[in-house]
């Protein structure tokens, strides 16, 4: 009777499954490619199959500018305060603190590019937007104030919604005390070169980002002064394709080049010994 | 946007002043002597006038600020110096009319005077863009500045717009660029600058014309990161009509003159009439060109390289943090 039934054996898998983390594989968020993070991770988060500039922290913009065991954040000690008593801003420094550390919305950094001493500030769109209140302004003008005292050329990395509403007013002022520190490099003849990473708008565009001696942006960065959707808003009409991205600035002007996250260390390097007045580096290695 | 309807906290005010209005009427025709009893109104029209403005609120001051009844760049000009003579263009592409410009006399010495200009009413806000600027005005604004530097003349700005415009024109010739060079040049610029919030500063379309050796502000003006509508909608999702979100953001951003002198952002309160700028523009120029002819007398001994030194100075201690 029972010729047709199969007997059931408990069935044994042939090896040891693997235990996979969950965060092992990564999406890119314009493609939809999976990888493997390690594989996002060793290109420095750049989608492998579409080529997406991926937004990465501060710190590996740091690691990425600056040569191995060279680098040495400074300002560390530098806190936001709540100067203006402003609905729930305590909460919100320390959920972003909590987030993304404790370095506010800009690491600095002394170091060598190259084999050549520089400046670095990267700010750090995970902590609250990378809005600029007073500790960014004043992180930047100590930063430029170094530059200025060892004579050495000025990187800043921008990252940012623009001024932090939090801090009112003062907000606006390290606009003014950004280019108060610029205007100083500048007449000294010291080299500063702003790079634009996705997104750069608001204070932060109208002030030290559109002040490099030479301005880079990633691919498809959005940079500019109001935001997509305030223009939207303004004009009542859908934008055009492609508007306020790196390669529209480009085209308008704005921005010296375009360049790849695999090329910024070198292309960095490169402008810098132009204005710096030194020789051509030689032996560039894998960034 | 602002307008000519007379706000809220002023009505009051409005009706004594028709009742005095109609009172003068009925004694047009000589029959009866009003004098008494309008004197009387007067008298009461001055303290209530004092009174309301005394007790302003941060939104009502906004609203003051944004009025279309308080003088412009264009009436100051016309009331504080002498030998206007305007100045367009950047140059580059055209004329931006929500700046103006140009060589002027303060009490016979050449000034150059710049300022954001609006409109009273629609036809001359198309004109004016509601004084906000596009990339050109900027550029035409330093221009006019270099000129100055040129031929070692004092600069003179009247901050008065709700910020820089955000368009298509404005993105694609570099709004962005064109402020940030305003910053950077103004830190450098070796003649005097005293810049005065005459209305309302917003952001960093105000900030382009403000990097001053004095700034000063007008008793009802306010200056602001983002406008109080715009810090209600992102904080509290508000839309434009929620009045209480609206005024508590009004406050929280501490935008008004008593606000940002203990802050350092400005140097000097300058007192309006009482009932405010609008209530009597010529009382309001006399008080602003003493002022002005004060700091321009103090700025004008200092050696250029000294001026810069000091200029760069008091923005790089702006800011609170803690170490």
């Amino acid at each position: 009777m029972a010729w047709f039934r199969k007997e059931k054996k408990p069935r044994q898998p042939k090896r040891e499954r693997l235990e996979i983390p969950p965060d092992t594989w990564e999406k890119c968020e314009a493609c939809g490619h999976t990888d493997l993070r390690e594989k996002f991770e060793r290109n420095l988060n750049v989608c492998p199959n579409c080529d997406f500039h991926r937004r990465i922290r501060a710190s590996d913009y740091l690691a990425i500018l600056l040569d191995e065991d060279t680098a040495e954040e400074t300002e560390m000690d530098l806190k936001s305060t709540d100067p203006l008593s402003f609905p729930e801003y305590p909460a919100r420094l320390a959920k972003a603190t909590a987030k993304a550390g404790d370095g506010d919305a800009i690491l600095t950094a002394t170091g060598q590019l190259g084999g050549m001493p520089v400046g670095v500030g990267a700010m750090d769109f995970a902590f609250m937007g990378g809005s600029m209140g007073s500790v960014v302004g004043e992180k930047i003008a100590r930063l430029g104030q170094k530059s200025l005292e060892r004579k050495f050329p000025l990187v800043l990395v921008s990252a940012s919604g623009g001024a932090r509403m939090q801090e009112g007013v003062l907000s606006l002022m390290q606009m003014a005390k950004a280019a108060a520190i610029l205007s100083q490099l500048a007449e000294r003849r010291i080299p500063y070169v702003s790079i634009l990473t996705n997104p750069t708008t608001g204070g932060v565009s109208a002030s030290y980002a559109m002040l490099g001696d030479a301005i880079l942006a990633e691919p498809g960065a959005v940079i500019g002064f109001a935001g997509p959707r305030v223009i939207k808003q303004t004009i009542g009409q859908d934008l055009p394709e492609g508007f306020q991205t790196a390669e529209f600035l480009l085209e308008h002007g704005m921005v010296d080049a375009v360049v790849h996250r695999h090329d910024l260390k070198q292309t960095v390097g490169t402008l810098l010994r132009h204005m710096n007045g030194k020789p051509a580096a030689t032996g560039w290695t894998e960034s | 946007m602002s307008t000519g309807v007379t706000l809220e906290f002023e009505k009051p005010i409005a009706e004594l002043e028709r009742r005095i209005e109609d009172l003068r009427k009925a004694a047009g025709d000589g029959q009866v002597s009003v004098d008494e009893e309008i004197s009387t109104l007067e008298s009461k029209l001055g303290e209530m006038r004092a009174e309301v403005y005394r007790n302003l609120t941060p939104i009502q001051r906004v609203q003051v600020a944004r009025s279309s009844k308080r003088p412009f760049t264009e009436d100051y000009i016309r009331l504080i110096f002498t030998d206007f003579i305007e100045l367009h263009g950047d140059r580059a592409f055209r004329d931006d009319a929500a700046i103006v410009g140009g060589w002027a006399r303060l009490d016979g010495e050449t000034v150059m005077v710049i300022g954001h200009q609006r409109g009273r009413d629609t036809k001359e806000n198309l004109k004016r863009n509601f004084g906000m600027p596009h990339p050109e005005g900027y550029r035409k604004a330093l221009r006019l500045m270099k000129l100055a530097e040129k031929f070692h003349v004092p600069v003179l700005t009247f901050v008065d717009t709700p910020g820089a415009w955000a368009g298509l024109g404005a993105e694609e010739r570099g709004q962005s660029e064109a402020i940030a060079r305003n910053l950077l040049e103004m830190s450098q610029l070796t003649v005097p600058i005293v810049a005065t919030i005459i209305g309302e500063g917003g952001s960093g379309g105000a900030l382009a014309l403000a990097v001053a050796d004095r700034v000063l502000m007008l008793e009802n003006a306010v200056y602001s990161v983002i406008t109080v509508e715009g810090c209600a909608a992102i904080l509290w999702k508000a839309d434009g009509k929620n009045q209480e979100l609206r005024d508590r953001a009004a406050s929280a951003l501490r935008i008004t003159a008593p606000d940002l002198l203990p802050l350092k952002v400005i140097d000097e309160i300058v007192p309006e009439p009482p009932g405010g700028a609008h209530s009597n523009h010529e009382a309001m120029a006399t008080t602003l060109q003493e002022a002005l002819n004060r700091h321009l007398e103090e700025l004008r001994k200092y050696r250029p390289e000294k001026l810069v030194r000091r200029r760069r100075q008091k923005f790089l201690r702006i800011g609170q943090w803690s170490e």
